[in-house]
């Protein structure tokens, strides 16, 4: 499988996703330069993490005029599999890829840390290796990533079944002490409605080796690979009698 | 010319900064500040003299890309 991995004067997070990618998981992945028209011969595209034009304006609202993103748009609009990561997330926001809209952390701190994420669905290529229900651990990095949309949006975002990852307790409980930003309904990420393209504000590239701490991100690519490959979702296990 | 433009958070998303603000103000004994926002002021310079001609152009570059209408409103003059 290859994987685009975008860069913006800016980014900072490309070169993990590229190792994650080529080094741990074993396939193709190239940087693509933000000035590029194509998106060339990709399976899927990686927006990476980062401070894009160094969030001059809003995060992401320059790069989201990009050339690349207009090559981004008709991928994603043609089914094509894109995942947004923290500087990404708010990027794909500003194209209008994904709902609402990531602001300034209810703190007011930059907030770098281990979260415990709840993954309510499988219904997505990027959880469909993550048990539903499921919690993992990813960190995550930002200043903005509060999540906001409006009330009707909410709405539909969970009646779709579109919130993939929450901030949740390690026992997996989403309470306002385990939500780092004050983002709404605990949201760290989401699907749109055709679930191929997903923004997410931590970290899945910096929690992919055991060796370096956690793994638990590794899964969300993985899901990405055996989507890709059309293998099916892993049976539910049997309950135990 | 001059297209003076301001924006602002929309009420219903949060404003964590406008709230310190208004905590720092009170700390310094200013009563009755009911509210406090923060926003952005732009002043774009502008070529010749017709400002009806502009007034479409800025108002949808403020809606495409100075302003993210999901979080922020806008206002703006032009003279």
């Amino acid at each position: 499988m290859r994987f685009a991995v975008l860069q913006f004067p800016g980014s900072n997070c490309d070169q993990d996703c590229v190792h994650v990618l080529g080094n741990v998981l074993g396939q193709q992945a190239d940087y693509l330069w933000h000035k590029e028209e194509s998106l060339g011969n990709a399976d899927a595209v990686v927006v990476p993490g980062g401070f894009s034009y160094g969030d001059y304006l809003r995060t992401g609202s320059i790069a989201q005029i990009s050339p690349v993103m207009n090559a981004v748009k008709q991928f994603a609009n043609d089914g094509g599999l894109v995942i947004g990561i923290c500087n990404g997330f708010q990027i794909l926001c500003e194209t209008g890829l994904l709902p609402g809209a990531l602001v300034r952390n209810r703190s007011l701190q930059f907030r770098c840390e281990q979260v415990y994420l709840k993954v309510p669905t499988q219904n997505s290529p990027f959880t469909r290796e993550i048990e539903a229900g499921g919690v993992i651990r990813v960190p995550i990095a930002h200043g903005e990533g509060c999540y906001f949309a409006d009330e009707e949006s909410l709405v539909r975002l969970q009646s779709n079944d579109q919130i993939l990852f929450r901030y949740v307790t390690a026992e997996g409980e989403p309470t306002e002490e385990a939500n780092p930003n004050g983002s709404l309904l605990n949201i760290a990420g989401i699907c749109n409605e055709a679930r191929n393209v997903c923004g997410m504000m931590p970290h899945p590239e910096r929690a992919s080796e055991s060796i370096l701490g956690e793994d638990d991100g590794l899964r969300i690519f993985e899901g990405m690979l055996r989507h890709f490959e059309g293998k099916p979702v892993a049976a539910e296990p049997e309950p135990a009698v | 010319m001059k297209a003076k433009i301001v924006i602002t958070p929309k009420k219903a998303v949060l404003d964590p900064q406008g709230k310190t603000v208004q905590t720092a103000l009170e700390h310094m004994g200013y009563e009755g500040v009911n509210d406090v926002h923060v926003g952005k002021y732009l002043e774009i310079e502008l070529e010749g003299d017709d400002a009806e001609a502009w007034k479409p152009r800025i108002d949808e570059a403020c809606h495409k890309l100075l302003s993210n209408p999901v979080i922020e409103d806008y206002h703006f003059t032009i003279e």
